[in-house]
């Protein structure tokens, strides 16, 4: 018997001590303010960036990641945690910034905000009017990755999405705006309408396509098609172009009809703690040997002057995907942000569409 | 005639079970030594890459760091509190007995899913999330698992001893400490062990209560199996299982141990 | 003598737990009954008939009540033969059916992940012996089979716990009255393991009621459970707390009405027979 009670008392003071050790730990670190909470999409930095900076400035990174956009708004809605930085796509930040939850950005005090190409700026207008209040990090396409040892020439069309050929072989993206794409463009409407009507047209071809798609998925869908699960994917452009590199015989393809150009951009959400920190960090990112790690890693279109102009101009050529042609941005739409009701209608839509 | 047939169909269903329930955690072992980098099904040959990976990967070192220690801490806070309520208990009337019962079952009735949005909006309202809500959100889905063990134990309990030592002239905490405590260990320890594993095993009750920056094991594997292969994750589900393995013939061996000393001692277990 | 146990004793964990059990509990009820603006509405609570949040709940109970029963049914006789060859429950035969449950839940989960994809394990397997492959990915057979593989321990322990307290003279005895073994399984074995057997179900249906992540990782997206409902009211989707804390309450209360109905056999052991 006395081992047992030989066992509780080790493990409850290893325990306690470990507790005590971690409690304090933290505590330090909070009440300092030198740790700044990061938001942002999943497998979407280079983690060795974090480390880097950590290192360079004693600022702590804490680091969180999210789905959806629309994950990330209930998250940061709720409230259990201050975010010092998000990083979000373009009709969210349009939400963020209109219901005022963002703080204005000094500029003044970056010194690497001059690397971002004056193109993005004028981009980012489309979500923040007043160019105050984001800081642009990468930007892309939506379009259709498709294995060429499946699929008999280029699905060139969000049609094709729809060919009962490849039942059980396409996947959509779990993501109610982007899902809508297909069907909304097809049907020759705006991906920002806001008619009933259309939308509920956009919904009915969804649910007819349901019984096609082998699943819903978001940040899955690279490697599924990279392992070759599927034939056809709805996808961001760089996800694509890593895709392409993982497997050769995948090719990405932005549809005739056109389709939606996002960027996605850290905003200082209204609750951060450490506002500095936080401005430090965007200017680390903006920084060339960092923006160019980071892309490297990432590999998604980048805004970053210093590091595009570092990219030999046959790499551009060879990959599509991440440096699109100027016709295929011109048949592109960025979405806004549509408004509580419309949102509400989306909600209900996408509902129907999962119990379909 | 009969009974060997019988006997053969039984030990073929034991085999069978056996097979269905170890099949899928031999593929993940065998995954984490396939050097193929798209396709885990198909063999591209033997690597140890997976494990050195394993060992500098700081998401899934701190995740598995997280785990064992809110595990730990969780369950040792619930044994302790789960055990001084069931000896509590001894003197209560039979309808305060039956209310703290009660109050029990709702956490095990709750779905995993229930409690921790529940604790999701208490910590929205009252704290930021840290390391310290997640240890409380985990302490209370484990406890009653820790009662339901306790008080059987403690049902049994043969209270002369305990009276014995008071009139040897022990002091009542010296005389639980010494009588008491020993009598019911088996069942702390194993409600110990239960509350363990529950934590572990836990998902749900994590995901909504988490803090950022910091996972555990379950909400780490979540994250990352989406981006990729991930071989790390399969080198580490070769690790845990070679733990698990260990943790169970240790436990496995001490028991046999007891059983043994408490079937000559003829006290009933 | 009365000073052990002090009633004290219990105050801490009393204190735990209504500060940690029932008064997140009310917040879900509060929720439940209040609009965005905080006014009272019932809207929340009845919004599971509407069809888009009834047909999850139909859904999660139907896939629910197959996994409790394949998992019965598999450990049943497990459970019996089992409780044959050992008399102790630490023994090391019963250790090995348990070991399963000891490793990781998400490991257990990406494990069928690895076998059902569309060139995974098991279609990789069929076309070595020349089978055609079956695509079992993203169906609610996959979600099924995940869930059920997750919970079978779950309904194994209690079960054969139950089975090895029954004292072995009584099978004799009957045996030595004639009889069957079909008997005696009806007449002794099933009703003096029925404590079991209904904490085996207890511990199976619940999680897999509201169960959310395997229907994420096995299902794609495709198969929609009132857990992922729930789930995207909280945490995803266009969250709305209110709504998501009525669909709680109407799953709360599924799950006790059934509960009861299962208390009902129930002889006041039920729960504590899983170690």
């Amino acid at each position: 018997m006395h081992k047992y009670s030989l066992i509780i008392k080790a493990v409850s003071v290893l325990t306690t001590a470990a507790l005590l050790f971690s409690s304090c730990g933290r505590s330090a670190g909070e009440k300092a303010e030198n740790q700044i909470v990061v938001f942002n999409y999943g497998d979407y930095i280079d983690r060795d960036i974090l480390k880097q900076f950590e290192k360079e400035t004693g600022i702590k990174v804490v680091y969180e990641e999210f789905l959806t956009p629309e994950a990330m708004y209930t998250k940061y809605k709720n409230g259990t945690v201050r975010y010092d930085l998000i990083c979000c796509s373009d009709y969210m930040l349009d939400k963020m910034i209109k219901e005022k939850e963002t703080r204005e950005i000094d500029y003044s005090v970056m010194e690497h905000i001059s690397n971002i190409d004056s193109t993005y700026w004028k981009i980012s207008e489309n979500f923040d009017t007043e160019h105050k209040y984001t800081v642009p990090y990468f930007w892309g396409t939506v379009g259709i990755l498709y294995n060429t040892t499946i699929v008999d020439g280029v699905p060139g069309s969000w049609s094709d999405l729809w060919d009962s050929k490849y039942k059980n072989n396409i996947i959509m993206q779990n993501s109610v705006r982007d899902s809508f794409i297909p069907p909304l463009i097809l049907n020759g409407c705006s991906i920002n309408t806001t008619d009933e009507k259309s939308l509920r047209k956009a919904l009915e071809d969804l649910k007819k396509q349901k019984s096609l798609v082998q699943s819903y998925l978001v940040d899955e869908v690279r490697d599924d098609m990279v392992n070759e699960q599927a034939a056809m994917a709805v996808i961001y452009s760089g996800e694509a172009s890593l895709a392409t590199e993982y497997n050769e015989d995948l090719a990405y393809v932005v549809p005739k009809e056109g389709s939606n150009v996002w960027m996605d951009s850290w905003v200082i959400p209204d609750s951060a703690g450490n506002y500095d920190g936080a401005v430090k960090f965007l200017d680390f990112l903006c920084r060339t040997d960092i923006a160019e790690k980071n892309f490297e890693y990432v590999y998604y279109s980048t805004p970053n002057k210093s590091v595009l102009d570092n990219i030999d101009e046959e790499e551009k050529e060879e990959d599509t995907a991440i440096f699109p042609d100027e016709d295929v941005l011109e048949r592109c739409e960025m979405f806004t942000y549509l408004g509580p009701e419309a949102e509400e209608l989306y909600n209900r839509l996408w509902k129907e569409l999962k119990v379909y | 005639m009969v009974n060997s047939i019988k006997k053969a169909a039984e030990k073929v269903y034991l085999i069978l079970v056996l097979l269905l329930l170890y099949i899928p955690i031999a593929l993940l072992i065998i995954s984490s030594f396939n050097a193929s980098e798209r396709n885990k099904a198909v063999w591209g040959g033997f690597t140890l890459k997976a494990y050195t990976e394993l060992v500098q990967d700081e998401i899934v070192m701190s995740a598995l760091y997280n785990t064992l220690l809110l595990a730990g801490g969780a369950s040792l806070i619930a044994t302790i509190l789960g055990t001084l309520v069931c000896i509590g208990m001894i003197n209560m009337k039979k309808h305060s007995k039956s209310l703290i019962m009660g109050i029990t079952q709702i956490p095990l009735l709750n779905s995993d899913i229930v409690t921790g949005i529940s604790l999701m909006l208490l910590f929205t309202r009252f704290a930021d999330l840290s390391f310290a809500t997640m240890l409380v959100a985990h302490v209370t889905f484990i406890i009653p698992y820790v009662v339901l063990s306790v008080q059987p134990k403690v049902l049994q309990l043969n209270l002369s001893t305990y009276e014995a030592a008071l009139d040897l002239g022990a002091s009542h905490l010296y005389a639980m400490w010494k009588v008491i405590i020993p009598e019911i260990m088996p069942g702390i320890l194993s409600g110990f062990l239960l509350a363990f594993t529950m934590s572990l095993d836990d998902f749900s009750v994590t995901y909504f209560t988490k803090a950022p920056g910091l996972n555990t094991m379950s909400t780490m594997i979540n994250a990352e199996y989406r981006k990729g292969i991930q071989t790390e994750i399969y080198a580490l589900s070769t690790i845990v299982f070679i733990i698990v393995l260990f943790v169970l013939f240790i436990i496995n061996r001490r028991s046999e141990k007891l059983y043994k000393q408490r079937e000559e001692s003829g006290v009933a277990l | 003598m009365k000073r052990l146990g002090s009633r004290l004793l219990a105050g801490p964990y009393l204190i735990w737990m209504v500060l940690f059990t029932i008064i997140p509990l009310c917040l879900i009820l509060y929720n439940a009954f209040t609009t965005f603006e905080g006014r009272f509405t019932i809207s929340n609570v009845t919004a599971i008939t509407d069809y888009v949040n009834a047909k999850p709940l139909l859904l999660s109970l139907n896939m629910s009540l197959v996994v409790t029963l394949i998992c019965f049914l598999l450990s049943f006789p497990l459970a019996l033969v089992l409780s044959k060859y050992s008399k102790n429950k630490n023994s090391v035969i019963v250790m090995v059916f348990i070991l399963p449950m000891w490793m990781n839940f998400m490991l257990r989960t990406l494990a069928w992940r690895l076998i059902l994809l569309n060139n995974g394990f098991l279609n990789k397997g069929l076309g070595i012996f020349g089978f055609n492959p079956v695509y079992l990915m993203n169906t609610k057979a996959a979600v099924i089979l995940g869930t059920a593989y997750d919970y079978f321990p779950f309904m194994l322990l209690p079960i054969y716990n139950a089975l090895v307290k029954i004292d072995k003279d009584v099978i004799n005895a009957a045996k030595d009255l004639g009889a069957t073994s079909f008997i005696i399984l009806k007449r002794i074995m099933l009703p003096l393991s029925l404590p079991g057997i209904v904490s085996g179900i207890t511990m199976v249906f619940v999680p897999s009621m509201s169960e959310f992540v395997i229907a994420d990782m096995l299902g794609g997206n495709k198969v929609y459970l009132i857990g992922n409902v729930i789930e995207q009211a909280f945490n995803s989707g266009y969250a709305d707390v209110h709504l998501g804390s009525g669909l709680s309450l109407s799953l709360m209360g599924l799950i006790i009405i059934s509960m009861a109905i299962y208390k009902f056999f129930d002889k006041g052991e039920g729960g504590h027979g899983i170690w």
